[in-house]
């Protein structure tokens, strides 16, 4: 309900109506010390361009990097983050809590 | 996600009216439902938690997860009377999230240098009114002492169904409003509903000092309210 997360979805719908393709990223759940709430929102655009936060800054990388799969297959996809040495991508939460992210694409 | 799917989210967002769109995170399959939709549906009593909390969260429905995005509108504070207190009211207001409109037909009063930065009605109510659409997710606050302006503000705030209605006076002013209310036809079970004299019992003696117990008050009721008032939102 932030108006952060407005801009977010809107700038989605507005890359898709152009004719690019578009990846939402939510943050579906969270543990512990999580940096961006429930519900938060990270748009990302076919050339790696994106609006929003699911982490502050921490897994965004991974999930961008993600966006390019779920374009070109159309699958969505359900990523768990924790901290980095414990997950399988190398990336993760400096804050130690874990985070789970679906990651759609509009179509 | 379907683009229509996104664009009325945002729609609807846009229009002010709340929104819990469902997605099934095993098959990618979503809807979307309004507080009107509730209910009827399987989650009801989850839905109606999240229309309520306006929190985004995760169900598990038997083996399966399921996302609820919740969007409630961001709540609004209109206040009538570009007064002492509203200066006061303003920045609390504004920093607490709530967007802010004041109404006041005083040009005097009603000054860009007396409130920057925000959205000023220099009109009467009857003018202002049914543009500003109040509605459940709006906090009306009647701060001018003067029938002429306070009292139509307060009747259509009543009417809308505003989640919080207060007004700014002493009992015995108040027992002369209840009586003109009354009047104009406002029922006795929605009077009940209004705020007077307004803002939480804290001694407050400054302007600021009563902005922050009408703040106080108005959150209150923001987080507490029960599910029932945002039937019609």
């Amino acid at each position: 309900m932030f108006a952060r997360e407005e801009d977010v979805l809107e700038a989605a719908a507005g890359w898709r109506r152009e004719g690019r393709g578009v990846v939402l990223a939510t943050v579906v759940e969270t543990w512990g010390s999580a940096p961006r709430p429930v519900g938060s929102h990270l748009a990302v655009d076919e050339a790696g361009n994106f609006l929003g936060s699911v982490s502050g800054g921490c897994v965004e990388g991974a999930v961008v990097a993600e966006a390019a799969e779920v374009i070109a297959d159309g699958r969505p996809r359900l990523l768990e983050f924790g901290v980095a040495d414990e997950t399988a991508w190398q990336v993760g939460l400096s804050c130690g809590g874990r985070i789970r992210v679906y990651v759609e694409k509009v179509s | 996600m379907d683009l229509a799917v996104l664009e009325r989210l945002n729609a609807e967002r846009a229009a002010r009216r709340a929104t819990i769109l469902v997605t099934e995170l095993g098959s990618g399959r979503q809807r979307m439902v309004t507080p009107l939709d509730v209910a009827a549906d399987p989650l009801a009593d989850r839905l109606a938690e999240g229309f309520r909390t306006g929190r985004s969260a995760l169900v598990e429905v038997g083996d399966d997860k399921v996302f609820l995005t919740v969007q409630v509108p961001s709540p609004r504070l209109v206040i009538a009377g570009a007064v002492h207190i509203s200066q006061a009211l303003v920045p609390m207001a504004k920093s607490a999230g709530f967007d802010v409109t004041i109404i006041d037909p005083r040009t005097a009063f009603a000054t860009p240098e007396r409130f920057p930065q925000v959205d000023l009605r220099a009109e009467w109510p009857d003018i202002v009114l049914p543009a500003l659409a109040l509605d459940p997710f709006t906090a009306v606050a009647a701060l001018t002492h003067d029938p002429k302006i306070d009292d139509a503000v307060l009747v259509d705030a009543l009417a809308r169904d505003c989640f919080y209605v207060g007004a700014l006076g002493s009992r015995r002013t108040h027992a002369a409003r209840v009586e003109r209310l009354v009047e104009r036809g406002v029922t006795r079970e929605k009077l009940a509903r209004l705020h007077a004299p307004i803002g939480l019992d804290i001694g407050a003696v400054s302007p600021s000092e009563i902005a922050v117990s009408i703040l106080a008050e108005v959150i209150g009721v923001l987080r507490r309210r029960p599910v029932a008032t945002e039937r019609t939102g």
